[in-house]
């Protein structure tokens, strides 16, 4: 077993014999090598993250027919140190009504509610941080801890924008994760484990052929979930002016503003893992894991792209109207589509892959095309309610 | 003493100060984060008994849902953040009796109970909890009643709750 074909064990055999050399007991160097994997991961995602910011940067500013950041070194790329270091030296100011603990708890607590996601992302066939039999659920424990944090911060601020903001966005979270966990169920089913790594090696067929709804669904629920435009009322900055984040500045700012580029990049590697072969491409993975890797930062990154994408084009929906999205639409529908898949996926699974697939998209497009139709006509009864009201008003 | 009994030992003194920290303190949105510590500590317990699916319900639903939610009801009907409630009302001492006699009763029940001083088997190996824990939930020879009269108990609750915020005079909820 060499290096490039299982890099995590052999690097921890060989920290391994270094430290029992030392004379270190061998529980004490597995606990020592287990906090410098995380370190490590962590190191490598924070600096990702400052390369995200410029990613962001110049992404919308294509989007706005600007250039983006062009001063500092080629293409702008020294920007986002440039803007780190102004965060670090920036004045850190804590309002003078502040609750102290909590004021400084809540930024951590957001950036950790993201990091923690990495421990169940499988990276490559071998590198993983840890094969958990629920993983889809502990995705969900981490977004509730996201949830607490900005809960946190709206209120130990001390101030009514900051408090609304935090509101709003709970709202949004606590009412979007219904369909997301709905959706998360899906590759459940089909995969048959609630382990990333078995949904992984389970997807001979990408499960966004098998589920394509279900991939829709579960992008829309994670757009709410990190409080993204068209879902970004919580920011809301012509009316709240920054929202739950608005009495934070210098560098605890910048962990929310961190926390939720990297969330972003995480739902993308996220989507990815779930609806499109995480790692796998064509047998790509078997080469290499380092070759595994880059294929899964590829897909993330596509990810990514398509929520900013989501981001700088639509328009922020009113509150009233997300939520009336959510409930009467998207939960139930998210409802159906899992009773649907379990059905079709128990009838199916026995018959030959071509069928199976095509079974499979089309009772998901049937499903799509019934929920519209249901839709419109809903919203056509509605409509002629309306003007039916006028015509008796303007008739009197 | 083991590596797992120091874990144990720490997470369950920062419950149970969590714990205490949610009675005594007079700042009811604190006394809610120190009970979302508490339910923390509980899940991690979990975890050191294996019991991994049980610990990622507790952080959903406790933390993620029904501590948010107190949370939530503080902020909502509290003017001021910093709020100074008393820290004992009338009835403390009534309290103090029923958690002594609780821990009291929880102490002689679990005396007698042989499972205290053996240690438990290891699992087999490819041993799944998560699928024998749904096949118990679905199997007639488990515990399907069961679950089926909480999930109708659980529809009835929901039925009941929109029947109370449903206003039938124009057929919409509260407008």
């Amino acid at each position: 077993m060499s290096f490039w074909n299982d890099p995590l064990k052999v690097a921890a055999d060989w920290l391994l014999g270094v430290f029992t050399a030392w004379g270190m007991p061998e529980l004490a160097a597995n606990i020592l090598i287990g906090f410098l994997g995380v370190l490590i991961l962590i190191s490598i995602l924070m600096v990702l993250d400052i390369g995200l910011v410029w990613v962001e940067r110049k992404v919308v500013a294509r989007f706005q027919d600007r250039i983006g950041p062009n001063r500092l070194g080629p293409f702008g790329l020294i920007q986002p140190f440039a803007d780190i270091i102004k965060l670090m030296i920036k004045e850190d100011i804590t309002p003078a009504g502040a609750d102290k603990v909590v004021y400084n708890i809540a930024p951590m607590l957001s950036m950790m509610s993201v990091l923690i996601l990495w421990a169940v992302v499988p990276l490559a066939p071998t590198i993983l941080g840890v094969d958990l039999n629920i993983g889809v659920l502990y995705i969900i424990a981490a977004g509730a801890i996201g949830t607490l944090s900005i809960i946190m911060a709206g209120w130990s601020s001390n101030n009514k924008y900051a408090l609304i903001g935090a509101f709003r966005q709970v709202a949004v979270m606590i009412s979007f994760e219904v369909p997301m966990l709905a959706t998360l169920l899906i590759p459940t089913i089909l995969a048959g484990s609630m382990g990333t790594a078995a949904i992984v090696e389970g997807q001979d067929i990408w499960y966004v052929l098998l589920a394509p709804l279900g991939a829709l669904i579960f992008l829309v629920a994670a757009i709410a979930e990190l409080g993204r435009a068209p879902f970004d009322l919580a920011e809301g900055e012509s009316e709240l002016v920054s929202g739950y984040n608005i009495e934070y500045s210098g560098m605890k700012f910048g962990m929310f503003y961190a926390g939720e580029l990297l969330h972003a990049f995480t739902f993308g590697g996220f989507w990815a893992i779930l609806f499109f072969g995480g790692y796998r491409f064509f047998g790509l993975e078997k080469v290499s894991p380092f070759l595994a890797i880059a294929v899964l930062l590829f897909k993330a990154f596509i990810g990514y792209w398509l929520i900013m994408w989501v981001r700088y084009t639509l328009l922020r929906i009113r509150i009233d109207h997300m939520l009336a999205f959510n409930w009467k639409f998207l939960t139930p529908l998210a409802f159906t589509l899992i009773m649907v898949t379990a059905l079709m996926n128990a009838l199916l699974s026995g018959t030959s892959t071509w069928l199976y697939v095509t079974g499979m998209f089309l009772s998901n497009v049937l499903v799509a095309w019934g929920a519209l139709e249901i839709a419109r006509s809903y919203s056509r009864r509605e409509r002629e309610r309306i003007e039916g009201k006028r015509i008796v008003e303007a008739g009197h | 003493m083991t590596g797992e009994q120091i874990v144990f030992l720490v997470v369950a003194f920062v419950t149970l100060f969590a714990g205490l920290m949610v009675v005594t303190t007079r700042n009811l949105v604190h006394a809610a984060l120190w009970l979302v510590a508490a339910l923390f500590g509980v899940a991690v317990t979990y975890v050191i008994l294996h019991a991994n699916f049980l610990a990622v319900v507790q952080v959903v639903v406790y933390i993620g849902a029904i501590a948010i939610l107190f949370i939530f009801a503080v902020m909502l009907t509290r003017r001021d953040m910093r709020d100074q409630g008393p820290q004992m009302n009338k009835n403390w001492w009534f309290g103090a009796v029923l958690a002594v006699l609780t821990f009291g009763g929880l102490y002689f029940l679990l005396q007698g109970w042989e499972g205290m001083t053996k240690t438990a088997t290891s699992y087999p190996v490819g041993f799944d909890a998560i699928s024998e824990l749904g096949n118990a939930l679905v199997s007639p020879a488990g515990y399907v009643l069961p679950f089926e009269v909480a999930s109708v108990l659980l529809v009835a609750a929901l039925v009941g709750a929109v029947y109370v915020a449903f206003n039938p005079r124009n057929g919409n909820s509260g407008k």
